[in-house]
């Protein structure tokens, strides 16, 4: 366990500093609007701020977790506090970090009364300690604590600061999501006793003890992934149970789907790797062709719908489910390189769709309409908005150069080595995403302006310093993936190594290897 | 038998071991008799004499605790009583609970100038007949104790006696209350035809010794059906729930919270003496009979509050699903029940009935407060935009919301997870999904509260709603351990455990 010799409980911090600002935050006096938005911002800043210090510090020749904080919580159910990293949530949790910032920054709530500024922020910081902390746990019952939590503040931020259909939208998310943590719960629950059977030896929720030692039947092992796997499929969505996700992210307030889309579908497909890959290597790959199908469904129905969508923030919404399709396909094509471009494209996607809700927000801001219709010729009025537009926009669809092609990529290549025919019709949803996407800009931000557009106004400092860190991180992992695939790469093989040693499966070899040699050899010339 | 003896012998009676007893049955005399002797007493003081007995009976049985847990489980009284710290933990729970509602009774009843000694004597009457079927090691004690309960509420939800809504509740839960307690008597009475014992530990002998006959066996089984029936209609499990939304919606709040609270606790409370302890020998047949009653009361308690529109009426359902949840526990109970070594099942109730008797009550209290505010409105549309007028308020109802619908960090997280938990280890997986569904179906319920109290404006005109401090006060103290018993349950899980080493 590298870094477990650091004295700062750095992990802990990640989760308490957020939780201590919304307890300021309730503290203070609501006559005192200015320093909420102080409090909040410090606090989120302070945590973003350790957490990119946490990659410096992250070994990234280490396998294992990194950072580990264990105490004992609830001694008689063999619960403890028990949070770690590793390549794998490594960058969510950077993610984390600095998205919170930039909406809690960035975002103007648009509260009537300054009072509601209080509940507003507190509730935000509550959701990113909820969601640091359900990145970092390394216990199950800790696991579903933060990942049940944070369904609260998204519960308010949603009802309380979202458009018109907010409180059915709010309602609909809260219920979806907790039908399937009914059956984690249950799962994770026989998970833990079935275990203390089978090779664990006692009562013990820990998740690096139970995916190391204890062997499932394959029957029980099935019954027990598919329980916690519902939970994860609402969550990310997968489709068929991705109708929540259109209303939530359509009707949250502009933090709250740049929050929900960035980090908080995330929870999804990151349980899938570390509660289903690595707790039930067995059951996943009996059941990957469902999941690689449902996958590539998914890609397609999400193209599919979100070229239909009249609301520009519903087809953002939609492209969603597109996206996240492609980051269970390499999830469940379990090779090195499409785990790795799973696990990156998780991170890209946060970026890319994070910084569209912002830029709808802000055409919502400026024109209280989201209608493609209504939106006509902004690029004539504001060059520099539609620049930046464009950019995002290219990321989200894939192009190289940019950080959606890195990821994408690597979960195709890798893909195609086990799952081959699922590639091919997944190629397509690449090519859909930019009709939907180009066919949107080209009706938003092409011709002529008509009356209502001309005022457009232009994108201003505040709004380009908030995007600014946006557009970096799409450039600069785009030309320079390294120093994120090489963290990222050891957890993964980690990773496959484990469910190879478990099953007996063995994950096509990744042709690139030769590539290397021959560059090797001519470096050598 | 004890006709048959020359000299009857006197039982030794163990004051000490009794005094949680005997100081509420002190209390209530205190008040009647000293409290209608003496001119009005001065506001207040009739409240915090119930409370301050409440807290003197609840103190004393947490000093037995450790008494029990050194020097082991005794019976009482002649084997009348179990002096264990399952009796304790019912004991602890129902003076917690009566406390807190003695509290919130003090504003509702003065305000309505209805101040006086009768409410809180009942109360803590009630009480004494909770404490007793929670400690009975005897059939016969343990109906006594469920008289002396069911007859003081049956006053209670029908003192209100200008609303003609309190006296039908009143009527109605008294009519139909005594069926159920006759129901139960009858099972007493062929139990003890079987067992020729009313005794639980006589009981379990005559199942250790003696070869059952032909037709023995039917009487034993005839009389846990009515057992069954009885303490079902108790605790208010479907189908033998149809009186609860009346009885909950018509009784005066505070007397909800008190049913909902001391009842049911003392009514799981005899579930588990009768069937866990005292009749494991047929578990195999009553589990059954308590899983259809678990299912049914989840998912109709559920779904039905779900299409409530008042809140008094929507948490009654929301009781009728909790209950259903408590079943869930028993049921994982009765899988070892009479073994060595017990399962988690016994505690996970007795801990969920703590823990969800403090959240009701402090639920029921917010209610009661919204309600004295616009004259006795408990509608959905009357918590409208309290939010604005009262944060506080609505933050601490949010509290009890969310534990009620098992959101982790509050003590309804706790309890659940403990049932499930206990369930799951039995491997009735079935019956934990369906409590987990039906969770969440409930959630919905507790939404649609918390939306009209966040997210949607009140009238201007609605009066701001008055929090009196001694209901304030019990509302932050339910409040307070919602939240600390969510974040740090070690302590209660590990007492909680010592309940499986019962008296008998």
């Amino acid at each position: 366990m590298h870094g477990g010799t650091l004295a700062f409980p750095i992990l802990s911090m990640l989760v308490f500093v957020p939780v201590a600002g919304a307890l300021l935050i309730t503290l203070l006096s609501k006559r005192r609007p200015e320093y909420m938005k102080l409090v909040a911002a410090v606090s989120s800043i302070v945590t973003g701020a350790m957490s990119v210090w946490l990659v410096a510090e992250f070994d990234g020749h280490a396998t294992g977790f990194q950072f580990v904080s264990k105490h004992t919580w609830i001694e008689q159910w063999g619960i403890s506090w028990h949070l770690g990293v590793d390549g794998i949530s490594l960058f969510l949790i950077v993610l984390t970090g600095v998205l919170f910032p930039l909406a809690i920054l960035g975002i103007d709530p648009h509260n009537d009364d300054p009072a509601r500024d209080k509940p507003y922020f507190a509730w935000l910081l509550l959701l990113e300690a909820g969601v640091m902390g359900s990145f970092l746990s390394l216990d199950l019952f800790l696991f579903f604590v933060f990942f049940e939590i944070v369904l609260v503040p998204m519960y308010f931020l949603i009802g309380g600061w979202g458009y018109e259909g907010r409180v059915q939208a709010a309602t609909k998310f809260f219920l979806y999501t907790m039908i399937g943590s009914a059956f984690m719960l249950v799962s994770i629950i026989a998970t833990v006793f079935i275990a203390s059977r089978n090779g664990v030896g006692h009562v013990t929720f820990d998740l690096v003890e139970i995916a190391e030692h204890a062997s499932f039947a394959a029957s029980t092992g099935r019954w027990l992934f598919f329980g916690f796997a519902v939970a994860f499929a609402v969550k990310v969505p997968i489709f068929p149970l991705h109708t929540w996700l259109p209303d939530a992210h359509t009707q949250a307030p502009t933090a709250g789907s740049v929050v929900l889309a960035g980090v908080m579908l995330k929870l999804g497909t990151y349980g899938l790797l570390r509660f289903g890959l690595y707790l039930f290597p067995e059951a996943s790959l009996w059941s990957r062709h469902l999941w690689l199908s449902l996958a590539v469904i998914g890609i397609i129905y999400g193209a599919i719908a979100a070229t239909m969508q009249k609301d520009l923030k519903r087809l953002v919404a939609y492209s969603s489910v597109a996206h996240l399709g492609f980051i269970v396909l390499g999830i469940f094509a379990v090779t090195s390189q499409a785990l790795t471009g799973a696990v990156m494209q998780m991170v890209n996607h946060g970026v890319s769709t994070g910084a569209l809700f912002l830029l709808v927000g802000m055409i919502y801001e400026r024109r209280h309409t989201r209608q493609i219709a209504d939106l006509k010729g902004i690029q004539a009025v504001a060059p520099i908005f539609a620049a930046t537009f464009m950019i995002v926009m290219l990321s989200s669809i894939g192009v190289p150069g940019l950080n959606g092609f890195v990821g994408e990529y690597l979960i195709l290549i890798g893909a195609f080595l086990s799952a081959r025919w699922y590639v091919v019709v997944a190629a397509t949803g690449v090519i859909l995403a930019a009709l939907y996407l180009l066919w949107a800009y080209q009706r938003v931000f092409h011709g002529e302006p008509d009356d209502d557009n001309k005022t457009f106004a232009e994108l201003k400092m505040k709004e380009a310093a908030v995007l600014l860190p946006f557009i970096g991180v799409i450039v600069f992992t785009g030309v320079y993936p390294k120093p994120m695939l090489e963290r990222i790469e050891p957890a993964v093989d980690a990773l496959i190594a484990h469910v190879e040693t478990r099953t007996g499966h063995v994950a096509p070899q990744p042709t690139t290897i030769v590539i290397d040699e021959v560059t090797h050899e001519e470096g050598e010339g | 038998m004890i006709a048959q003896d020359d000299v009857f012998l006197a039982p030794d009676v163990e004051w000490y071991h009794l005094s949680p007893i005997i100081a509420l049955v002190s209390g209530a005399l205190l008040l009647l008799v000293v409290g209608a002797l003496t001119p009005r007493w001065p506001r207040g003081l009739y409240a915090y004499v119930a409370a301050l007995t409440a807290a003197v009976a609840g103190a004393l049985a947490l000093l037995q605790w450790n008494d029990v847990t050194d020097n082991g489980v005794s019976t009482l009284v002649g084997g009348a009583l179990a002096f264990d710290t399952f009796a304790q933990m019912i004991t602890i729970t129902i003076c917690a609970a009566t406390f807190l509602v003695a509290l919130v009774t003090d504003d509702e009843l003065r305000r309505a100038g209805k101040d006086g000694p009768e409410v809180y004597a009942l109360f803590l009457i009630a009480a004494t007949g909770g404490v007793v079927m929670g400690s009975a090691n005897d059939l016969i004690l343990l109906f006594l104790g469920l008289e002396t309960l069911s007859l003081a509420l049956y006053v209670l939800a029908a003192s209100d006696r200008e609303r003609p809504t309190s006296r039908e509740s009143g009527i109605k839960y008294f009519v139909l209350g005594g069926f159920a307690s006759a129901f139960f008597l009858y099972g007493i009475a062929l139990v003890y035809g079987g067992t020729q014992s009313t005794n639980i530990g006589e009981i379990i002998t005559s199942f250790q010794t003696s070869v059952l006959l032909d037709g023995k066996d039917t009487l034993v089984l005839a009389g846990i059906a009515l057992l069954i029936v009885g303490l079902g209609f108790k605790v208010a499990a479907v189908p033998f729930h149809v009186w609860t939304p009346d009885v909950y919606q018509g009784a005066p709040t505070n007397v909800t919270a008190f049913m909902a609270s001391v009842g049911k606790a003392a009514a799981f409370a005899a579930i588990l003496r009768v069937l866990v302890i005292a009749l494991p020998f047929h578990r195999d047949d009553w589990r059954p009979a308590i899983w259809v009653l678990a299912v049914l009361s989840l998912v109709v308690g559920s779904v039905l509050a779900v299409v409530q529109t008042d809140v008094k009426r929507m948490l009654a359902y929301s009781s009728i699903s909790h209950a259903g949840f408590i079943l869930v526990g028993v049921e994982a109970a009765g899988h070892d029940a009479g073994e060595r070594v017990l399962g988690d099942g016994m505690p996970s109730v007795l801990t969920y009935l703590l823990l969800y008797s403090v959240l009701t009550v402090g639920s029921f209290a917010v209610v009661a407060l919204v309600a004295r505010s616009n004259g006795g409105d408990t509608s959905l549309d009357a918590f409208k935009g309290l939010a604005a007028r009262r944060p506080t308020l609505a933050l601490a109802l949010t509290i009890f919301l969310l534990a009620q619908a098992g959101v982790p960090l509050t003590s309804g997280f706790i309890a659940k997870w403990g049932v499930i938990q206990a369930a799951v280890a039995e491997q009735s997986y079935a019956i934990a999904i369906i409590a987990m569904v039906a969770a969440v179906i409930a959630a919905y319920l507790y939404l649609r509260i918390m939306v009209s109290t966040w997210l949607e404006a009140g009238d201007d005109s609605t009066v701001r709603e008055a929090v009196p401090m001694s209901t304030g006060l019990a509302i932050t103290a339910a409040a307070a351990f919602t939240i600390l018993i969510g974040v740090w349950p070690g302590w209660l899980l590990d007492a909680a455990q010592s309940v499986t080493t019962y008296a008998r």
